[in-house]
């Protein structure tokens, strides 16, 4: 039962912080159909900024000013550079991101060094909240999740609930008839992108300090942010909160069973030699490449996503 | 280049083309080593931190006159950590009649580079190379794929097991204990060595899980912290660096796993400074740190720091090439065959203690230190008042295992 309890706490933990990091890019993605490369690269520099400022000036300011400078060079890549290149298609769009991917990679070392930089949780939560089964939780990961529901409850509220969300929403399906209306329709995408950098960069902020802050750090999370996306369906707030908390469950259940594949797979009929490479493997060994394994059964089956309101 | 430079360079290589036939102590003989490692790329920062600690010990050396009538040079060539690059500079060293490699970073480059010295040596005699290993410790290169022409003055990594295994084994307070590492070739040997050495050893001592995940694929290692801490694991031995490492003892601390962790890898600069605190009472195994009393060493760290503004590092770098140059001393020659025969089975006192090459196969025994992070130590880590802290150290003879290596001195 503790057990139990422990695998839906964890997984309830990282699928949070999963949320976190796609909710910025599920909105680009879904409301401007730019597939961006370069999200985790803003969830990087946002965590760099935020130990810049946060040496300077302490982390709770840093938590405001960091996501904004993100959040401001993201209008400006937008504005100056993505316009630019919108004219040229998707394929544009998207080599465009993954060449700034490839920049922000390298200005990083060049700017903060190759190595981990000291970005640390701030001492105030630097404690022990409650603990179950001898595992104790830091207050800290209590904060996560806490900015990760706000990210969402926020998200959800201007999407649906406001005349703005209404403009964006009306925006990605009908732009011309909103620019009939007399809305400016490019600079409501300038605004989407400039918000989901920011969120990316918020998502660094309270990331980088909890799992190091590195110039590797946006490869390692890239890809799977992306599976989060897709799955939940291009677009979906809601869409990517249930897929980060389905993977964030799977995969932490999945690292607890030490049971051997060949065994699971032969006692449901499929028939795989349990004395084979594969079949000795066990299922906590393949917990790493659940999230991926999801998303391609996801595109099988249904490539909208679980609510993905575009396919294209 | 200029014409000057040319012609230097033209009458050093000629030179070293010759010296291979005939040895004749010269006034101005330069002894050029060639430094295969990573000089761009994701590895560049340690290629250079490699190159100063060479640097430093070459300029050691050439001040105190330590080889005899004989000046070192580097000469640095960058592999990228790709076997097919290093290959190609070794012939490109070869080509400039360079007598001296070495290398340190990646077992597969070591592996080649092994081979191709081996081969180079039987077909071209006179432009023979030995090769002097840093930093790659592979147990099959100076067991199964040993080569006469190559010698390590790294601890190889079931060497390192062997010292970390000695001390979890006569420790009465450690029962349970779980094996952790990255999925590839180093944490397989790693996991395979921990089974041997540590399951069985005592009654009231075994291995209680192990586990292996994908290099730098996990970001939140708190489950397989509850994983251990469900198998009741009291020590962790974990061959993981970098990155996962940094994780994996950042959300044992995060969580309050008390285990102990014990690594081969926690003493570099930024994963010490990556993990912080948490980091408190976790071991590793090193032939050195900043910590042991030994004062000539650390009369080199400062001098060394005062020089680079970087932590002095690779002791044994410093070590070899010393080493180097009392072989070369000793048989008045910077032939390779006579300086690798002088190699072979010697014995030196360092500041740390009795020291030796062995002959069976070409493996220096050193003394090694198990050491755990501790405030209040003489030297700590900028920015982390943590230093480390000797628990244990083994003397050189104490590090010894049996080889299966079977090679023959050329000639």
């Amino acid at each position: 039962m503790q057990e139990i309890l422990l695998i839906l706490l964890n997984g309830l933990v990282y699928g949070l912080l999963l949320f976190m990091l796609s909710s910025g890019l599920t909105l680009i993605v879904g409301m401007m159909g730019v597939l961006n490369f370069a999200h985790a690269s803003f969830y990087m520099l946002g965590a760099y900024f935020a130990y810049t400022v946060s040496v300077g000036i302490g982390f709770w300011p840093a938590l405001v000013i960091a996501p904004l400078l993100v959040g401001v060079l993201g209008v400006a890549v937008e504005r100056y550079g993505l316009r630019a290149v919108h004219h040229h298609g998707k394929l544009a769009e998207l080599l465009f991101t993954v060449g700034l991917a490839f920049v922000i990679g390298e200005v990083v070392p060049l700017v903060w060094g190759r190595t981990a930089v000291p970005y640390r949780v701030p001492a105030a939560l630097d404690v022990p909240a409650f603990a179950l089964g001898g595992i104790q939780y830091q207050a800290y990961r209590l904060f996560m999740m806490a900015v990760s529901v706000a990210i969402f409850a926020g998200l959800y509220a201007a999407l649906a609930r406001t005349r703005l969300g209404l403009v964006i929403r009306a925006a990605l399906t009908h732009p011309e008839m909103v620019a009939m209306l007399g809305h400016n329709v490019p600079r409501v995408f300038t605004l989407v992108f400039g918000a989901g950098c920011a969120l990316a960069g918020l998502a660094g902020v309270i990331g980088g300090n909890v799992f190091t802050t590195t110039p590797g750090m946006a490869e390692s999370l890239g890809p799977i942010v992306f599976a989060v996306v897709i799955m939940g369906g291009l677009g979906s707030i809601p869409g990517a909160l249930i897929a980060s908390l389905v993977i964030g469950f799977i995969q932490t259940a999945s690292v607890t069973l030490d049971a051997p594949l060949g065994t699971v797979l032969g006692r449901i009929g499929l028939p795989l030699d349990p004395h084979g490479a594969l079949g000795q493997l066990t299922i906590a060994h393949a917990a790493p490449a659940v999230p991926y394994l999801l998303l391609v059964l996801m595109l099988a089956l249904n490539p909208r996503g679980l609510m993905g309101a575009r396919a294209d | 280049m200029n014409f000057t430079k040319a012609v230097v360079l033209g009458t050093v290589a000629a030179g070293a083309l010759f010296a291979g036939k005939a040895m004749t102590a010269r006034a101005d003989e330069v002894v050029r080593i060639a430094y295969i490692d990573p000089m761009s790329g994701p590895f560049a920062s340690t290629g250079r931190l490699g190159e100063q600690h060479f640097r430093f010990a070459i300029d050691r050396v050439n001040a105190a006159h330590a080889a005899g009538n004989r000046t070192f040079e580097l000469v640095v060539m960058d592999n990228e950590v790709s076997p097919e690059k290093s290959l190609t500079m070794f012939r490109k060293a070869v080509d400039d009649g360079i007598h001296y490699i070495t290398q340190g970073n990646g077992s597969s480059v070591a592996f080649a580079l092994s081979d191709a010295t081996a081969k180079n040596n039987r077909r071209d005699p006179d432009h023979a190379v030995l090769y002097l290993n840093y930093a790659a410790v592979d147990p099959a290169l100076t067991n199964e794929k040993c080569n006469w022409w190559h010698f390590r003055f790294d601890a190889d990594s079931d060497m390192k097991m062997k010292a970390l295994a000695d001390y979890i084994v006569a420790s009465p307070n450690i029962h349970k204990v779980y094996v952790f590492n990255q999925d590839y070739s180093f944490g397989q040997s790693v996991e395979k060595a921990a089974i041997a050495m540590i399951g069985g050893k005592r009654p009231d001592l075994q291995i209680v899980g192990t586990e292996r995940v994908p290099l730098g694929k996990v970001t939140d290692f708190t489950p397989y912290i509850a994983k251990m801490r469900a198998a009741g694991a009291d020590a962790v031995v974990t061959g993981a660096w970098g990155t996962d490492l940094t994780l994996l003892v950042k959300a044992a601390a995060d969580t309050g796993f008390p285990a102990t962790f014990f690594t081969y890898y926690l003493g570099a600069r930024e994963t010490v400074q990556a993990v912080g605190m948490a980091g408190k009472g976790d071991a590793q195994i090193s032939e050195w740190h900043e910590n042991v009393d030994a004062p000539e060493i650390d009369r080199m760290a400062a001098e060394f720091k005062a020089k680079y503004n970087e932590n002095f590092y690779y002791w044994r770098v410093v070590d070899m090439i010393d080493t180097l140059a009392a072989a070369m001393k000793k048989v008045d020659s910077s032939d390779p065959l006579k300086v690798g025969k002088a190699l072979a089975g010697m014995k030196f006192q360092t500041p740390l203690g009795a020291e030796e090459i062995r002959a069976d196969n070409h493996q220096l025994l050193q003394p090694m230190y198990v050491s755990i992070l501790a405030p209040d130590m003489p030297h700590m880590f900028p920015g982390v008042p943590l230093g480390f802290k000797t628990i244990k150290r083994f003397d050189a003879e104490e590090t010894r295992l049996p080889t299966t290596c079977a090679m023959k001195a050329p000639g």
